[in-house]
């Protein structure tokens, strides 16, 4: 499910840019705020999104996927309860 | 083992329980050495909270093709095999 690279597809790549919202912005302030911080480290980050169950990741937009890992590995290390 | 530019190598094929940067389409692949990008912390054992020592190397491969297509990959050391 997250390593797609070299699936076939018809689908079109979608290249659209949206504006993001203030979570999303905040989101990405905490992921380089705990690896600032040495908490959690990108591979973690990348670790958690794949820990996503297919139709959750599938579901989910980009930051929506860092958000989850983040949770997921801050509640391994007790950080969150 | 380590591998020059220029050298064929072969990407192995075993599977990987845990996180791994090592794509499926490229396991099994043959290639070409293009680059050695020199040694990073291992992102396999980064990836539970480990610090990834010892440091890897890590080498730009081509993949070998028929086509125009030119695929460049980024393997980790411990993933390459001589293709003699």
């Amino acid at each position: 499910m997250h390593d797609r690279g070299g699936w076939p597809t018809d689908d079109p790549i979608d290249r659209a840019e949206h504006e993001l919202a203030d979570w999303e912005l905040r989101v990405d302030a905490i992921v380089g705020a705990l690896a600032a911080r040495r908490v959690m480290n990108v591979d973690e980050l990348r670790r958690g999104i794949e820990s996503m169950s297919p139709e959750e990741y599938e579901h989910a937009s980009y930051y929506e996927r860092w958000l989850y890992s983040v949770e997921t590995v801050l509640k391994e290390k007790g950080v969150l309860d | 083992m380590s591998f020059a530019a220029g050298q064929q190598v072969r990407i192995a094929s075993r599977s990987h329980d845990g996180h791994h940067r090592t794509p499926a389409y490229v396991k099994g692949q043959t290639g070409t050495v293009v680059r050695i990008h020199g040694t990073f912390t291992n992102p396999e054992t980064r990836a539970y909270g480990e610090h990834g020592l010892p440091k890897q190397q890590l080498y730009l491969v081509a993949l070998s093709s028929d086509t125009n297509e030119k695929v460049l990959v980024d393997v980790y050391e411990h993933w390459l095999e001589a293709d003699e």
